[in-house]
């Protein structure tokens, strides 16, 4: 085999990030990340539910035939997503009521399907779940920066744990409201996107159109 | 009925699926170069949210909810667990359906639209849509409303994010926001954009 397990569970984190170049989990990305606790969890839940279907899938692919492949992905995905959610409710009931429909989402979140497909379908079972599991971590580490960059700035904490002393609470720190509503994970995301880009170039885009100076004028 | 328009007015621009909720953010980035092709997406998951959102709102009422099972004899049997399996369930099946309902009927539309009906299984917006719909308690009256009218929203949005990006393409960007990265910012001031609709009341 090419990829060693180590370079499996590495590359996603940064040269091969499910959001940033694969364009996959955006969706529940944008939404849990206001603050860290709520995402920490989401990172969690969606690394196990990652690594798990891929197992799983991984050791069926065998059995599976490919014109019902996704109803019996999305079965594997949906049971283990209804394990995760029924966890959530009984032991951490306050995180479960924020991350509310975001839970049962984790089944339609690309990243999982994703992964089954492309990987877990050819591959035997732990090669699988390493893989799940580091796209997982990818996808982790994404949602933390985010939660950070927001929480840190837009409401002065980290954990709930003030950092910065708000001018509401007589301290000196003027929270920018902004990051607190749901548009600004974009402009952070977007601005994660360039940052990562400039340094590894070579994930860098083709334009569609180049743009040339035109002689003689 | 005035509770109805409200809430598909609310639907459609305050809550609006893809840029309050991002939900269905995957192909609404992926799909959205051409106006056209974003487009068909956009009716497509019209359609198939239209249908899902009441599927499994009486789903949920006649066989999950406590105390549902009633008519079959088990008063006191609770089934909301299986909640996330029967509604993707019920996608899978009803965009299977749908499909080759549109294959054998209607060729024309099946043309337009068939590569884009295996993409909405998979897409958070319409899963979303009902899991909304359970959370919020809606009714069928309401659910119907809430299907079409989120569905709409959402391709509203699609359709808008299409046309910018088709003017965008012959911007000079800097290299490392190309393609993604400046997608996700537009798609940012555009979620801005619709916020200015929150203080509105019906």
């Amino acid at each position: 085999m090419a990829q060693t397990y180590r370079s499996q569970l590495i590359d996603p984190l940064v040269d091969d990030n499910p959001i940033t170049l694969q364009v996959l989990g955006i969706c529940s990305a944008l939404a849990v990340t206001s603050s860290m606790q709520v995402a920490l969890v989401m990172s969690i839940a969606v690394t196990l539910v990652t690594g798990f279907s891929s197992m799983f899938i991984s050791m069926l692919r065998n059995q599976i035939p490919s014109s019902i492949r996704i109803i019996v992905q999305m079965v594997v995905i949906a049971s283990l997503v209804i394990l995760v959610d029924q966890v959530l409710k009984a032991y951490a009931y306050e995180i479960s009521k924020t991350l509310s429909v975001f839970v049962g989402l984790i089944i339609t979140n690309c990243i999982v399907m994703g992964r089954a497909e492309a990987f877990a379908m050819k591959n035997p079972p732990i090669a699988s779940f390493i893989d799940g599991v580091g796209n997982g971590l990818g996808y982790g580490l994404l949602l933390m920066v985010v939660a950070v960059v927001r929480e840190l700035f837009g409401s002065g904490s980290l954990f709930g744990i003030t950092i910065l002393e708000t001018v509401n609470n007589g301290g000196w720190y003027v929270p920018n409201g902004l990051l607190l509503l749901p548009p600004s994970a974009f402009f952070v995301i977007g601005l994660i996107i360039w940052a990562v880009r400039t340094w590894k170039p070579e994930q860098v885009e083709e334009r569609e159109y180049k743009i040339q100076t035109v002689e003689g004028h | 009925m005035e509770g109805l328009i409200s809430l598909a007015v609310k639907a459609v621009f305050i809550e609006n699926l893809a840029l309050s909720f991002f939900l269905g953010m995957c192909t609404f980035l992926a799909v959205s170069k051409k106006i056209s092709t974003a487009m068909g997406l956009g009716i497509s998951v019209m359609v198939v949210q239209a249908l899902t959102v009441p599927a499994n709102n009486l789903i949920l009422t006649k066989l999950l909810a406590p105390g549902a099972l009633a008519w079959a004899g088990f008063p006191d049997v609770d089934l909301t667990f299986l909640g996330l399996i029967s509604y993707i369930g019920v996608i899978a099946a009803l965009v299977q359906i749908l499909e080759m309902v549109l294959d054998k009927y209607f060729p024309p539309l099946y043309n337009a639209l068939g590569v884009y009906l295996p993409l909405i299984t998979v897409n958070c917006a319409i899963m979303g849509g009902s899991l909304f719909m359970v959370e919020r308690g809606y009714n069928f009256a309401e659910s119907a409303t809430y299907g079409l009218s989120s569905g709409f929203g959402w391709a509203l949005a699609i359709t808008a994010m299409a046309g910018v990006r088709e003017k965008l393409k012959y911007s000079d960007i800097p290299d490392g926001l190309q393609g993604l990265g400046i997608t996700f910012i537009t798609a940012g001031l555009m979620a801005m954009a619709f916020m200015s609709f929150s203080g509105v009341k019906l």
